[in-house]
């Protein structure tokens, strides 16, 4: 039945607007055509069985993972206070909030520095009093991640709490529900679809972050060197490895993002 | 139909870029200073126009085998130089360098030799291997017998430079030139010579117009220029 009714919709397309996204979609679809018809296809398996390229991706996987996480648990809060709780100010905290989608990432990595680097605002009383040191570690690359990839995380869950129905948590308040029971029981699972899709972005933001970490982070094996800094750092000298790596981030990507639409899409779709 | 042509054809309009009259010059990262004077030389010598492209040599070398328009390419080693389809040992060396410790203003951790800086409890950041600085360095500590633990491998040499400025690494090596660029903000400490490596700057013309700027770098105002900046004669 869905299928008649979107194929309706196609046809009513005007032809202009079609081809405009027909160019939009080969823009998209053409690096990864031109990416493929570069790869070494011969050296793949030696290329990805290399103790750096695997160290790479191991720690990659790990960063980004611990960065979706703490995307989600300071996130979360954060998008319900700026969809339901009106102060002055908000449209300020917001924009901070989200402002390092658009920073780009050295002045990201630069203002990481000044704050919590090891002469940073913060950062020198968290060595003195702790001893936590963020350059040159791993941590350091879950904070550089965290910070360019939560602002997809609030948007995304921000807009659903927004469009969510309050009048299904009034109800619930009525009935005698107290605030975390409604937050926690009928507000998340309500958005529970965005909530996957914000955590995927973020997640997605996470793996493929550059300029922040190399910034931050600096570049180490096993402790700092991400897919994406292993990239870099192989184009150099062998452009045959730094195009298998990218094959391997964009397959992982892919894979995750295709996986997760059905979900996403299907959960969206009633809500937006 | 009229507005998808208008679409497509704008950005190809709006694109700016170097002219052809222009002389499109890739150079090392660490010429930036030098070379950005002695493209003011040649301009107000021969009224032509210079376009500098800096970054890491083997990031240029890269651009220029996907089909970078450059005419000039002045690498920061030999080697990176050669990897260049065409060039075949047709680059002049134009300069020298040499490593050098950089460490924070005042010298801290007193460090005075190359040995100093394996100590662990020192946050050390030198060049990717990858990268004429870092196979400087490398070369530099095994001449030297030492075995260092650096806590990151950057991409190129400003970016060791900056993480010493900052203060977030104690102490780097880097260009001789760099730190001369960057005196009042670290201070150097210098490699011994027994152990220390001559770096050197070759350039090639990659077309007829860049021949004339090539001719310009090995003259003696622009090495006039090159040694101001610390560099040495080839």
């Amino acid at each position: 039945m869905s299928r008649d009714r979107r194929r309706v919709a196609e046809e009513r397309l005007p032809l202009p607007v079609l081809a405009l996204a027909v160019v939009a979609v080969a823009f998209f679809v053409l690096p990864l055509v031109g990416l493929l018809w570069r790869v070494p296809w011969s050296e793949i398996g030696d290329v990805i069985t290399r103790r750096s390229v695997i160290d790479a991706l191991w720690l990659s996987l790990q960063t980004s993972l611990a960065a979706t996480v703490l995307s989600v648990v300071f996130g979360v809060p954060l998008a319900w206070l700026l969809a339901r709780v009106e102060f002055r100010g908000r449209g300020l905290v917001r924009a901070v909030s989200t402002l390092s989608m658009v920073l780009p990432p050295v002045v990201a990595g630069v203002a990481l520095f000044a704050s919590f680097g090891r002469r940073g605002l913060f950062g020198q009383y968290l060595d003195e009093w702790f001893g936590i040191r963020l350059p040159f570690t791993t941590a350091g690359v879950v904070v550089a991640q965290t910070f360019v990839a939560m602002p997809f995380l609030v948007l995304t869950v921000e807009s659903a709490i927004r469009q969510f129905d309050p009048r299904v948590e009034d109800a619930a308040r009525t009935l005698g529900a107290g605030r975390w029971y409604v937050f926690s029981r009928v507000t998340l699972p309500g958005i529970r679809p965005a909530l996957v899709a914000g955590a995927v972005l973020a997640w997605a933001r996470a793996l493929g972050e550059f300029g922040a970490t190399i910034t931050f982070a600096g570049n180490f094996p096993g402790t700092t060197r991400t897919m994406p800094l292993a990239t870099f750092l192989a184009l150099e000298t062998d452009p045959g490895e730094a195009i298998v790596i990218a094959l391997v981030l964009v397959a992982v990507s892919l894979a995750v993002l295709v996986g997760l639409r059905d979900r996403w899409l299907g959960g969206t779709r009633g809500l937006s | 139909m009229r507005l998808l042509a208008l679409s497509m054809v704008l950005p190809l309009v709006a694109c700016g870029g170097p002219t052809d009259d222009d002389v499109v010059v890739f150079a090392a990262s660490s010429l930036t200073d030098a070379f950005d004077d002695i493209a003011d030389a040649y301009t107000s010598s021969t009224g032509e126009s210079v376009v500098i492209s800096a970054a890491g040599s083997s990031d240029l070398a890269a651009q220029i085998d996907e089909g970078a328009p450059a005419d000039v390419f002045a690498s920061a080693d030999v080697a990176t130089m050669d990897r260049i389809d065409g060039v075949d040992g047709a680059a002049r060396i134009f300069a020298t360098n040499r490593a050098e410790i950089v460490v924070e203003p005042g010298n801290p951790h007193g460090i005075v030799t190359l040995g100093d800086l394996a100590d662990p409890e020192l946050l050390v950041v030198v060049c990717a291997e990858q990268v004429p600085c870092g196979a400087y360095t490398t070369e530099v500590l095994d001449r030297a017998g030492i075995d260092l633990t650096p806590v990151s491998f950057e991409s190129n040499v400003r970016a060791v430079l900056t993480k010493v400025e900052l203060g977030e690494a104690d102490a780097g090596v880097v260009y001789a030139t760099d730190i001369a660029a960057a005196a009042e903000r670290v201070d150097g400490v210098a490699i011994a010579d027994e152990f220390n490596v001559e770096a050197e700057y070759p350039i090639v013309a990659l077309g007829e117009s860049g021949e004339a700027f090539v001719d310009f770098v090995v003259g003696d105002e622009a090495q006039r220029i090159l040694r101001e900046h610390g560099f040495g004669a080839p």
